[in-house]
């Protein structure tokens, strides 16, 4: 049996471009954005790097097939490069494909870039696109938000709860993260809102408003990864190491078989739990110092507190109303105000989270630095619907932690 | 052996424009269209057409039945989407009927409803078991007095030997080339000609010297007739056609007029149901079809009617309604307004009929799996059952879903998609027996919503279309079963 990766890599460098409509840059630039200050950050050169692993979702609105785009963006010596895809958890499979790469010795230094230029539609919200051959002659007519709205119908029912009041559990989701957002100078949306706009905005998919959807954006994240020996020599201290990476994927039983009520995703909870496991962690709802989770609705992170087993089932609407995911809570939520706030990038999303738990654990993240002083975070990157979907477990800490 | 109807079904859309809208709308440009402007016509969903109607129509008719037992498909209407691709091809297989059948899409004339009920009684005679379906779904131009009159619908009978609840006494037909309106190749629309030559020339002429010749033939005296179903005319006009006729004036079937519309090729044969409905054993129902000529049928109601189980038939179509106050709805559903529809409804559509026709016994027929080794049943059918404590490969059966009762799991109204009919419904539902699947919704009525737990019935629809190829694709929906509505 596997033991896992746990401390068998160390973060050399990240990096993470500013996320918005950015009119001003392709998908290009961005990489170039996210990139140069990783690299600086590393304190190395392009020479240095073995291989690269790029994650783009929906490469055809804009860089296209393959991994020759982040090659040729940023000068790459002839490297191995891989393009990954995994839904909207593409980000974290950029940075596992280098991770593993390190902690089998593969590579010394391996960098993981993922971006997404998606305000190049015409219009607002996700692009609307093909889903496949096949699928195009029975899927749904799903967007986004309808898929993840569907939650909110099954929990209340399965709760016995009322939908006004999980309604206004999933608005203080978006309130806060609006919060944290304000802090971040990187942030898409930085603008202070309450909860009566939540529940007065316009419908998007019922019960899901405006405000109960993250942003749309462009951007790019970065992460150069490498040994904790090879990261001493070059002289870092206090490193922030991986301790666990996991993946879970949906095979059809959600969708297809007769035991999951719609409510949750087991997918996390599969892959929590094995994360807590190589990450040696017993009780994630004390020992987490903080974590970021894949918001993409309110009513995903409000789902996901439960199914990452911080917060017990049924029980996730409470803990967020008491303020515990606040950033003045116990395990503070979203510090970088999330996929609400920060944007959604697709492909840069997962090493967007592991940059904020980065910088916090480093205590480097400025006006909304932690001051309790973090040494374990959490990244939750999920792709797909609740009936089928990726979903992503990276716990970083403290070497030693 | 007695040959004759065996059975009938009828689907009606449920939404009722209220043609007081149609008459606001227009009554400034059209004062005549004032005086049309009572009572509502059926109206399709933006995802309804011929097809998709005869399908309901003949799964309505089939219902209890053993579909293998029909020989043949005889499927009449002048919409129908395809000119080179037959239509009722693809009913036959939206209703699970055998493949070794016989199918006729009959066009042309308002009467192809009747001709087809001719042809499959001939075909009767020799042995055959025939499913007749009639459907209409007709455009008409903005402010047309057919987009008054006219209606959306369809309905079936299955004719064959054996337990006949009326059996045909015989039948008549003219031809004449009498062009009351006429659409081409061409034309989107109806031309139309005066209405007054139409009832003199048409209705007073060509229907009595078609309906006299049937009774000499028969034998039949005009006064027994006790269901006389006559597709056109006014309830005036038809008056005077039941003097001149000699018929009794409760002879004359309800013309639906009022809170229908005439539907075109499946009027008759909705009439017919309508007199079937309220036939007793022995009474004579004449039912005729007007265009290019007249066909007429006289058939004798038997015993085995009153033992007939209870059926979607006209009644049940007419008491499942919505009313829909909104003409523009009407224009947008059946594309009459240039409407912004955003450029999310731009996606390419493009099918590859190479797929389509691989999966077509889960788009066309609903049908998915079975595991022979477990009885888990899944949709799709799969190479692996889903069954985590089966897992077996290659042990499904093709196993049929359109008729099963689901129950919702999860659902959301979204505004975000595209749509004609926003907001799309669409959710997960769970069939009783096992299997469940994350589906578009049809017919959900905004006032009674969805709740979790929710019983959903399946039905036929368009999925979606190819403007940039006209093409159309067809898959199965769920629409909520609310309680106290029909269905």
């Amino acid at each position: 049996m596997a033991s896992g990766i746990r401390d068998k890599v160390a973060i050399l460098g990240m990096g993470c471009s500013k996320f918005g409509e950015r009119w001003d840059a392709n998908a290009e630039d961005l990489m170039v954005e996210a990139y140069t200050e990783a690299l600086a950050d590393a304190g190395i050169e392009s020479s240095a790097i073995d291989a690269a692993w790029l994650a783009t979702a929906l490469d055809e609105q804009h860089v296209g097939k393959s991994a020759v785009p982040v090659a040729t963006a940023l000068r790459l010596p002839y490297i191995p490069a891989t393009r990954v895809e995994n839904y909207c958890a593409s980000g974290t499979e950029s940075f596992r494909g280098a991770v593993y790469a390190v902690a089998a010795g593969a590579c010394d230094i391996a960098l993981a870039v993922g971006v997404e230029k998606l305000k190049d539609t015409g219009y607002g919200g996700l692009p609307q696109r093909a889903r496949g051959t096949v699928n195009d002659l029975f899927w749904p007519n799903v967007s986004a938000p309808g898929s993840f709205a569907q939650l909110a119908s099954a929990y209340t029912s399965k709760h016995k709860m009322n939908k006004a009041d999980l309604k206004r559990a999933m608005g203080h989701v978006s309130v806060k993260s609006h919060d944290n957002g304000l802090l971040n100078e990187k942030a898409h949306l930085q603008r202070k809102i309450d909860i009566d706009m939540v529940l007065n905005a316009a419908m998007i998919a019922e019960p899901l408003g405006l405000f109960d959807c993250c942003g749309v954006s462009d951007g790019s994240a970065c992460a150069i990864v490498t040994t904790p020996e090879i990261a001493r020599s070059l002289g870092k201290q206090d490193l922030v190491t991986v301790k666990a990476l996991q993946l879970s994927v949906s095979n059809g039983r959600e969708l297809q078989y007769n035991d999951w009520d719609g409510s949750y995703f087991h997918t996390t909870r599969v892959a929590a739990e094995r994360a807590y496991k190589e990450a040696g962690i017993k009780d994630p709802r004390s020992q987490l110092s903080m974590i970021e989770v894949h918001d993409c609705f309110s009513v995903t992170e409000l789902v996901t507190m439960e199914d990452l087993h911080i917060s017990q089932e049924g029980r996730a609407s409470f803990d967020i109303l008491d303020g515990f995911y606040d950033a003045g809570g116990q395990v503070p939520c979203q510090l970088d105000g999330g996929l609400k706030c920060f944007g959604h990038p697709i492909g840069a999303t997962g090493l967007r989270m592991i940059y904020e738990m980065y910088l916090q654990l480093q205590g480097r993240a400025g006006a909304r630095q932690l001051e309790n002083n973090p040494v374990l975070g959490l990244t939750h990157n999920l792709g797909g619907f609740p009936s089928q979907n990726v979903s992503s477990v990276t716990i970083v800490g403290r070497e030693g932690a | 052996m007695s040959v004759g109807i065996l059975g009938f079904g009828a689907y009606l859309p449920q939404a009722r424009l209220q043609r007081k809208s149609i008459a606001a709308a227009h009554g400034w440009f059209e004062p005549a269209l004032l005086g049309l402007g009572r009572g509502e016509r059926t109206m399709a969903a933006w995802d309804e057409d011929s097809n998709t109607l005869s399908v309901e129509a003949g799964r309505a008719c089939l219902a209890g039945r053993d579909r293998r037992q029909v020989d043949g498909l005889y499927n009449g209407s002048t919409s129908f989407p395809f000119l080179d691709r037959q239509n009722s091809v693809l009913v036959s297989e939206a209703l699970g009927l055998s493949s070794a059948l016989q199918t006729f899409d009959l066009s042309g004339s308002q009467r192809a409803g009747t001709s087809a009920l001719l042809a499959a009684l001939k075909g009767a005679a020799t042995g055959e078991t025939g499913l007749v379906i009639g459907a209409d779904n007709r455009r008409t131009k903005a402010a047309s007095v057919g987009e008054m009159t006219y209606g959306d619908g369809a309905a079936a009978v299955l004719v064959g030997q054996g337990d006949v609840i009326a059996t045909l006494v015989g039948s008549h037909t003219r031809s004449v080339d009498f062009i009351d309106h006429f659409r081409t190749a061409q034309s989107e629309f109806d031309y139309q000609w005066e209405a007054r030559w139409i009832r003199d020339e048409g209705l007073m002429k060509i229907v009595p010297e078609s309906v006299n010749a049937l009774l000499q033939n028969t034998g039949i005296d005009a006064g027994s007739i006790a269901h006389f179903c006559c597709p056109i005319g006014s309830a005036k006009d038809q008056k005077a056609l039941a003097r001149k006729l000699g018929l009794r004036a409760e002879a004359l079937q309800d013309t639906l007029e009022s809170n229908c519309g005439n539907t075109g090729a499946a009027h008759a044969l909705l009439m017919l149901i309508g007199a079937l409905e309220a036939a007793k054993p022995g009474e004579l129902i004449v039912v005729l079809g007007f265009g290019q000529g007249c066909d007429v049928l006289l058939f004798e109601a038997t015993d085995a009617l009153a033992q007939l189980p209870a059926a979607t038939g006209l009644k049940a179509c007419l008491a499942n309604r919505c009313e829909e106050e909104n003409y523009f709805k009407y224009l947008a559903f059946n594309d009459l307004i240039t409407m912004e529809h955003g450029l999310r409804a731009e996606t390419d559509k493009n099918t590859a009929l190479s797929a389509a026709y691989r999966n077509k016994a889960l788009t066309t027929g609903f049908v998915g799996g079975k595991c022979s080794q477990c009885g888990t049943e899944q949709i799709p059918l799969a190479p692996i059952c889903v069954n985590p404590q089966c897992g077996d490969v290659g042990t499904q059966e093709p196993h049929p879903f359109a008729d099963a009762v689901a129950s919702l799991n999860s659902y959301t109204s979204d505004r975000l998609t595209y749509s004609l009919d926003p907001p799309a419904y669409y959710g997960m539902i769970q069939f009783a027996e096992g299997g469940r699947i994350m589906i578009d919704f049809a017919d959900v009525v905004a006032e009674q919503g969805l709740e979790v737990g929710m019983p959903m019935r399946m039905v036929f629809r368009i999925r979606d279309y190819d403007h940039k190829r006209g093409f159309r694709r067809y898959y199965w929906k769920a629409a909520p079963i609310y309680p106290g509505i029909g269905a």
